[in-house]
């Protein structure tokens, strides 16, 4: 069973006492999907948010989305925050509330990883982009970005979205294989993602439409590939 | 852009709060709406555009767009106008005199705060001016009731003909959310009736409007103890009851679902008799809101207890999890367990785009001693960053050019011989620089002005404007023609001189020449922004392995596309040591500008074959 849909129906756990510093207990029938999709400007994570959001809204969820653009469409970090359910209020997930992420980059999946509750999975694309002030010898990239997260005990899933993209023959596909990715860890079938994807298309580029579907099926195909070997 | 038709009514669509302004204000019959663009307002006039059935404008400035929006009211349509929280300041010349003539058409004017400076030069409270010029203040808390809001300040507006103040946030402009709209309302213009004593505002009619203004604003504070924009929402918690407005009220929600919470809609005038009933039900009144403590200052000087800024931050934005462990220490509650922490990776602060014409003007600037570099607002506000670090003030849209002539005037003796030049685009010279370069020549000041016409307002996202050439729609509007611009400013005509910033040898040697000269000068830069049309890409480059030295000179340009590969040390013949940094370019995102070849003693840099697939990163 898909990780989110696992918590979902399980509940979060409840404290014995009403304290003011953590969650409150919710009827179950509150629980919200988190979903916090990283990456930087210009790599199409907005977009990628956005066709989340409608599947969600398609299946009736209420639906929050929110990010900090501006400046982040200039190279910056991207953190785009979805949340589900059947009524959302703050549109914000908290540190330690996210039940996916997705790194549309290996860094920033690290930078972000910390958003993950226990037991969250991370979906990262092992291509790395590497901004000015590391070329220009001010800062490091990390070593292991995967590894590093795993050993912080994350679930993660790597693969070389932009790899995949690229023997498709487009680049740009590389945030409908991310996408493809996601699929199979939804509260909902991956079929529901996959026509969200697609009715883009449709109405504004039909001829990409096949092309779109090839990538999404790529990239669930990746992920599953690396949920049997974690 | 075509207008589009819109959704249809009773659609239930995931919108962003300006998105969902937009629809209300077509929906409200408006026939006018105006504004400049700025983060995080921009999208309310651009999606604005696409709908049928009213005017719609980028103006040159926040002034401006007000100015035209209480004009079309005056002429008794309803109007619109949009502006980010410092446009405000800008247009709080024409706002504070048109409060006392009131409105004629309905008049909402939209102000969004970019509480947490994602993209803004400094962090402001914008329901200060609905204290301050006595008009009502609405705080959505998301895209519906941004929507509603629009459609109820329309009312208010006109039934006590008031101009209306939205006071949005960035967690209400860029968030998405579900909107069930509505069907768009018919109001033609009720025509202009002249009345001097009410439009005319000279002293003798302006003070006779003055008492008219508390009367009005009298009205509207007995109307806040009723709207039914301000809701009780009841809680059997009463440890604490909460006094909330704007998007902070679903933070309040989220955090403490079992608490009493009033949420203010209508937020000024503040509704001082609900906040005291709440109060005597609870055992502490805590007023959250973002981000000065504005309605906590109010509440106290009424005689009510209540907290807030004691225990809650009154910087950047807030969220269940600020408003939770801080409520939570307050009561003696042990501090929340600690998460983990963010992982310590580099930053990724943002750059120029990939073949971005600033990058030859930076470069240049960065080559350049003995000079001070008086910036200004834009994406060019990036130069002060790494790798160029060549501007040395950013201070307010179109400040470049005073700010110069300032570091002129006023130059003590160490700073004799410092060339002062000013860096501004195209966007804000319009807006707000073209007085400044006025005061520089009328005085005989000694400025270099780099005008950087890159024909967009790039930093929002490539707007029109009228150095583009095009008008909100996208349709031919007349361009100006700024070389003429500035001579008529004053600038001697052999003082003025047209400049490819591709072209590092003639923009390195146009700023050399004409800071040496002591009478203002300007150096117009010509390419278009690489967003938009206009920009036409060229054939890329590789680097010859073999052939790069490591010299690092083309890691200086900043272009993204340029990455090291390998560092290494070399000993010099002199014995000094030096960093050698060799590189790659990344084909697929070059676009040919040429810049980084200039800066290539070994001519390693030459051109690829040409390559159709994008890149996953567009320049930027």
């Amino acid at each position: 069973m898909p990780a989110i849909a696992a918590a979902v129906i399980a509940g979060k756990p409840a404290p014995t006492q009403p304290s003011l510093n953590q969650r409150r207990p919710m009827p179950a029938s509150h629980n919200t999907t988190n979903i916090l999709v990283v990456g930087i400007g210009g790599q199409g994570v907005m977009t990628a948010t956005e066709i989340l959001a409608e599947a969600a809204m398609a299946l009736g969820h209420d639906v929050k989305k929110t990010e900090v653009a501006g400046m982040a469409q200039r190279g910056g970090v991207v953190s785009s925050h979805l949340r589900f359910g059947p009524k959302v209020l703050s549109p914000q997930i908290a540190p330690g509330e996210a039940d996916l992420l997705v790194g549309f980059e290996s860094a920033e999946a690290l930078r972000w990883c910390h958003t993950l509750r226990p037991g969250g999975v991370v979906l990262v694309n092992t291509a790395r982009l590497v901004p000015p002030v590391v070329n220009g010898g001010l800062y490091d990239y990390p070593a292991d970005p995967v590894g590093q997260m795993r050993a912080l005990g994350y679930e993660v899933h790597a693969f070389d979205a932009t790899g995949i993209a690229r023997e498709l023959g487009e680049l740009r596909l590389g945030n409908t294989v991310m996408l493809g990715a996601i699929a199979d860890h939804l509260p909902f079938p991956a079929d529901n993602l996959l026509e969200a994807v697609l009715a883009r298309f449709r109405t504004r580029k039909p001829q990409f439409v096949e092309l779109n579907r090839r990538a999404f099926e790529a990239g669930r195909r990746a992920d599953a590939r690396e949920g049997q070997t974690t | 852009m075509a207008a589009v038709m819109p959704a249809p009514a009773q659609s239930r669509l995931l919108m962003s709060g300006n998105e969902a302004v937009a629809r209300a204000v077509w929906e409200a019959g408006v026939r006018v709406a105006a504004a400049y663009p700025g983060t995080p307002s921009t999208e309310m006039l651009e999606t604005l555009a696409g709908y049928p059935d009213l005017y719609t404008e980028w103006s040159v400035n926040e002034k401006v767009s007000l100015e035209v929006a209480f004009g079309a009211s005056m002429a008794g349509s309803r109007a619109f106008c949009a502006m980010k929280h410092v446009g405000m300041n800008v247009a709080s010349d024409a706002l504070m005199t048109l409060t006392l003539t009131g409105v004629q058409g309905g008049l909402v004017i939209a102000v969004a705060d970019d509480v947490g400076l994602s993209s803004s030069q400094n962090e402001q409270d914008s329901r200060f001016w609905g204290r301050f010029a006595h008009i009502p203040v609405l705080e959505p808390a998301d895209s519906q009731d941004a929507h509603d809001m629009v459609l109820e300040g329309y009312r208010l507006s006109e039934s006590f003909q008031v101009p209306v103040l939205l006071r949005l946030t960035t967690r209400i402009c860029h968030v998405k959310a579900l909107v069930t709209v509505g069907a768009r309302q018919t109001h033609a213009a009720s025509g202009f009736t002249r009345d001097a004593a009410r439009w005319v505002m000279v002293p003798g009619n302006a003070a006779r409007r003055i008492p008219l203004m508390y009367e009005r604003e009298r009205r509207l504070r007995e109307l806040a103890e009723t709207s039914p924009l301000n809701v009780l929402e009841p809680g059997e918690d009463k440890r604490f009851g909460f006094v909330t407005s704007g998007p902070a009220a679903m933070h309040v929600r989220e955090a403490f679902p079992d608490a009493p919470v009033l949420r203010l809609g209508l937020s000024y005038p503040v509704p001082v008799e609900r906040v005291r009933a709440l109060a005597l039900q609870v055992e502490r009144l805590v007023v959250v809101e973002e981000t000065e403590p504005l309605l906590e200052l109010e509440l106290r000087a009424a005689g009510i207890a209540v907290h807030g800024k004691d225990v809650l931050p009154s910087i950047g934005e807030l969220s269940p999890q600020v408003l939770r462990p801080a409520l939570a220490r307050w009561s003696g509650e042990d501090g929340p367990a600690s998460g983990a922490a963010a992982q310590a990776v580099f930053p990724r602060p943002p750059t120029l785009c990939v073949a971005c014409p600033h990058l030859g003007v930076y470069y240049t600037l960065s080559q350049l001693r003995n000079i001070v570099v008086s910036g200004d607002i834009g994406c060019y506000t990036l130069g002060a960053g790494h790798p160029w670090h060549a501007l040395d003030s950013t201070i307010s849209m179109g400040a470049s050019m005073g700010v110069a002539l300032g570091l002129d005037k006023g130059r003590g003796e160490t700073d004799r011989n410092k060339r002062i030049v000013a860096v501004i685009g195209d966007s804000t010279f319009l807006h707000m620089g073209m007085q400044g370069l006025l005061d520089i020549t009328y005085n005989r000041g000694n400025v270099t002005v780099l005008l950087l016409d890159n024909r967009a307002v790039g930093m929002t996202g490539g707007q029109d404007n009228p150095a583009s050439g095009r008008d909100i729609h996208g349709e031919p509007a007349p361009r100006v023609d700024f070389a003429r611009l500035v001579e008529a400013l004053g600038v001697k005509a052999e003082r003025i001189r047209v400049v490819d910033p591709y072209e590092l040898p003639t923009l390195f040697k146009a700023l050399r020449e004409e800071t040496k000269i002591d009478e203002p000068s300007v150096i117009i830069t010509d390419r278009p922004c690489v967003l938009i049309d206009a920009y036409q890409p060229r054939r890329p480059y590789r680097v010859e392995e073999s052939a790069c030295t490591g010299c690092g000179n083309c890691v200086e340009v900043g272009c993204p596309a340029i990455h090291v590969t390998r560092r290494e040390k070399a000993v010099k013949p002199s014995g000094r040591e030096v960093d050698l940094s060799f590189v790659r370019i990344d084909t697929p995102a070059c676009t040919g500008c040429d810049l980084c070849v200039q800066t290539c003693a070994p001519d390693a840099i030459v051109h690829a074959e040409p390559l159709h697939a994008a890149s996953v990163v567009r320049p930027g």
